[in-house]
């Protein structure tokens, strides 16, 4: 650490949907955290994020920059990219404050789960170009129910049970077009879209994660206790989130930036 | 680059369309190979064979037509060469490795077939790869059920033999596989007009074996804690050497395993110290497909074996050559080639037998199990196949992809991250 200059560790992890900023000090308090769309640019939202950071880090200071997610690569001040499951891993690890844990990350392209033990990935699986089961899912749902993602998980929650039985986005659409149609209540068809996220996530978990111990939630849909309920139907176990958890990739790669 | 368009006119291909495959292949290879630091210096023999993939081989095997040989096109390591090359013919692979082939093969097969079989289908369709034109006879296997239905739309237009490989190992399934050459041994007698002898079948068994003996030395020199070549460049080794002649190619190999026996000594080696070395098993790589290798290599890590087709199963195991009759040494034939662990058979312990052992040999880190998309075989097999490298404390990543780059991201984010777990 310089003599003079005060330690910081910056985290940033953009992902396909949301940019998430996490700022920490020396020992790993977060200090800043900001969420902002990606849009349509990653390397316009690195530059954007960056012109905020230099307010907040004054000059001699001495911040470290890891970038994660997707458009890790798009981040040219980063000293070093970590990809978003070591990032998930050890900020879900110092969020939750566990050691042994399984983690579901919810993300707007990818859902990941993560074995970590004793704080570092132990094995993960992630979808792969399937939406299914994502945040894109939710989102393509909620459009076709003219409501916004948000505005679905909270409709969901005076729903009642109704399936889907397509795991594929585009069918799952045209079977909820299907339900629109023959008068289905929105809140029942929203119900139907949270559940089928959680059963997709079960199914791709496969074998991993075996036991009863809590699961823990990461990523853009920690907000909504709706679908940490049907995850946690789905699994048969308690799924746990805090409002920190959409962070939990930026909070890791700030603390391994503060590593370096 | 020599002018090969007079050939290629000749053999009746789709010259537009073949022009246009031509220019990707040069920044392909730029990309994947000629951007490694280091590079073993007998690599030049593949380098140029890769320059000029369809014109210098292609070339030889119209010369040898012309003094009356015959060409076998094969698609897969169970057909045995030896048969062929002791009634004096000549065997070749096929193409079926490039994305540039798949609409093709996709014009005439359900989506959902395999990419390396849609691709072959593509390249002998589309009339834009030369070994297809070129061979007499296409040899197929019965090795899964979407290469079966492909030979009955291949086989329309050239002549297509079919080898009915067992799905089990028993006694009387080796006894089987043996009848199986038997058979076959009586139609390349007939196509190219040379009786078999049990001098020339020894002699062909030789040849092979020599390849074969060859082709370990290389992948032995990749044990070294000291690596002395990348994956890529072991690779596109043994992808050529289905197309090249043998002799040359066992003295291609024993020449580049020379070179790296010193490499060794001199303690050169492509990658940095504490580089995490990985095994990859799973369904073949066919020429140029690169992919997997270029991620990996390019995400910190070293691939130091391939436990595939296009790997070790091509040369594992040795033909015994002491019998005296031609019934004997098509038994032997048959013992060595039903020592394939392909996920064809059932129940098929030695796959997993061999990663676990390969993974030793080799000093990997970690495996990663790949399939090609709709490969329902080696796909059901992972599940087996992690369990297993995980009771052995071995780190297994699953992955499933095809020749399309669009997957690439997402393919790096994994792997990147499995290096990542690797590292600690």
């Amino acid at each position: 650490m310089e003599e003079n200059g005060v330690r910081y560790g910056v985290g940033i992890d953009i992902g396909s949907t949301c940019a998430k900023t996490i700022v920490t000090d020396a020992k790993g308090e977060i200090l800043w955290r900001d969420l902002r769309p990606t849009g349509w640019s990653s390397v316009e939202t690195a530059e954007a994020i960056r012109r905020d950071l230099t307010d907040l880090l004054k000059e001699g200071s001495d911040a470290r920059f890891v970038a994660t997610g997707y458009g890790r690569i798009s981040v040219p001040f980063a000293d070093k990219c970590v990809t978003e499951i070591s990032c998930h891993a050890k900020g879900a690890a110092a969020l939750f404050g566990v050691k042994d844990l399984t983690v579901i990350d919810i993300g707007g392209q990818d859902t990941k789960l993560i074995a970590i033990k004793n704080g570092a990935v132990s094995e993960f699986a992630m979808n792969d170009k399937c939406s299914a089961g994502t945040g894109r899912f939710l989102e393509v749902m909620a459009n076709t129910l003219s409501v916004t993602p948000a505005g679905l998980c909270e409709m969901a929650e005076k729903g009642s049970e109704t399936r889907i039985s397509s795991l594929c986005t585009v069918f799952a659409e045209s079977e909820v077009i299907n339900l629109i149609g023959r008068g289905t209540p929105r809140e029942n068809i929203a119900w139907a879209v949270v559940d089928s996220i959680a059963q997709k996530v079960k199914i791709q978990a496969g074998k991993m994660a075996p036991g009863k111990e809590p699961l823990y939630l990461t990523g853009g849909l920690c907000d909504f206790p709706f679908v940490t309920e049907r995850l946690g139907r789905a699994f048969g176990r308690e799924v746990r989130t805090q409002p920190d958890a959409r962070f939990a990739g930026a909070v890791g790669a700030a603390l391994y930036a503060l590593a370096l | 680059m020599a002018d090969y368009v007079k050939m290629w006119e000749d053999l009746g291909m789709d010259l537009e369309s073949h022009d246009t495959l031509c220019q990707v292949l040069p920044v392909a290879v730029g990309d994947v190979f000629m951007s490694q630091e280091n590079r073993p210096k007998a690599m030049d023999f593949w380098d140029l064979v890769i320059s000029e993939v369809h014109g210098i081989r292609p070339a030889e095997l119209i010369e040898e037509q012309k003094k009356g040989r015959k060409v076998f096109g094969t698609f897969c390591v169970f057909v045995p060469d030896e048969v062929v090359i002791a009634a004096n013919g000549i065997v070749t692979g096929l193409c079926g490795g490039s994305q540039f082939w798949v609409p093709g093969g996709e014009a005439v097969l359900p989506k959902n077939t395999c990419p390396l079989i849609k691709a072959s289908v593509g390249a002998r369709l589309g009339r834009t790869c030369p070994f297809f034109r070129i061979a007499d006879v296409y040899v197929g296997e019965t090795t899964c059920d979407g290469k079966k239905k492909a030979y009955e739309i291949l086989g329309q237009d050239v002549p297509m033999l079919i080898m009915d490989v067992p799905q089990m190992k028993r006694p009387k399934d080796i006894e089987k596989w043996k009848e199986e050459i038997a058979d076959f041994a009586l139609k390349v007698e007939e196509i190219t007009g040379n009786k078999l002898t049990v001098e020339k079948l020894k002699e062909a068994i030789r040849i092979v074996n020599e390849k074969r003996k060859a082709m370990k030395r290389v992948y032995d020199a990749r044990k070294s804690e000291c690596l002395p070549i990348s994956g890529r460049d072991a690779l596109l080794m043994t992808q050529i050497s289905f197309f090249d002649d043998p002799e040359r190619c066992a003295q291609m190999c024993n020449r580049l395993a020379d070179e790296l026996e010193q490499r060794i000594k001199d303690g050169v080696s492509v990658v940095p110290a504490g580089t995490k070395r990985i095994l990859i098993t799973g369904t073949p790589l066919a020429v140029p497909n690169w992919k997997l290798h270029n991620i990996i290599e390019t995400s910190g890590a070293a691939v130091v074996c391939e436990e595939m087709c296009t790997g070790t199963r091509y040369f594992e195991n040795l033909v015994d050559d002491s019998g005296e009759t031609l019934d004997e040494l098509f038994m032997a034939l048959s013992k060595r080639y039903m020592k394939n662990n392909c996920a064809c058979f059932t129940p098929n312990p030695g796959r997993i037998e061999d990663i676990i052992r390969l993974a030793k040999e080799y000093k990997a880190d970690g495996v990663i199990d790949c399939s090609l998309k709709f490969c329902g075989l080696y796909d059901i097999e992972k599940k087996s196949v992690a369990e297993a490298l995980k009771k052995e404390g071995i780190p297994v990543l699953s992955l499933e992809t095809d020749y399309e780059d669009s997957d690439a991201g997402q393919l790096r984010t994994r792997i990147e991250a499995f290096v990542e777990m690797l590292n600690g």
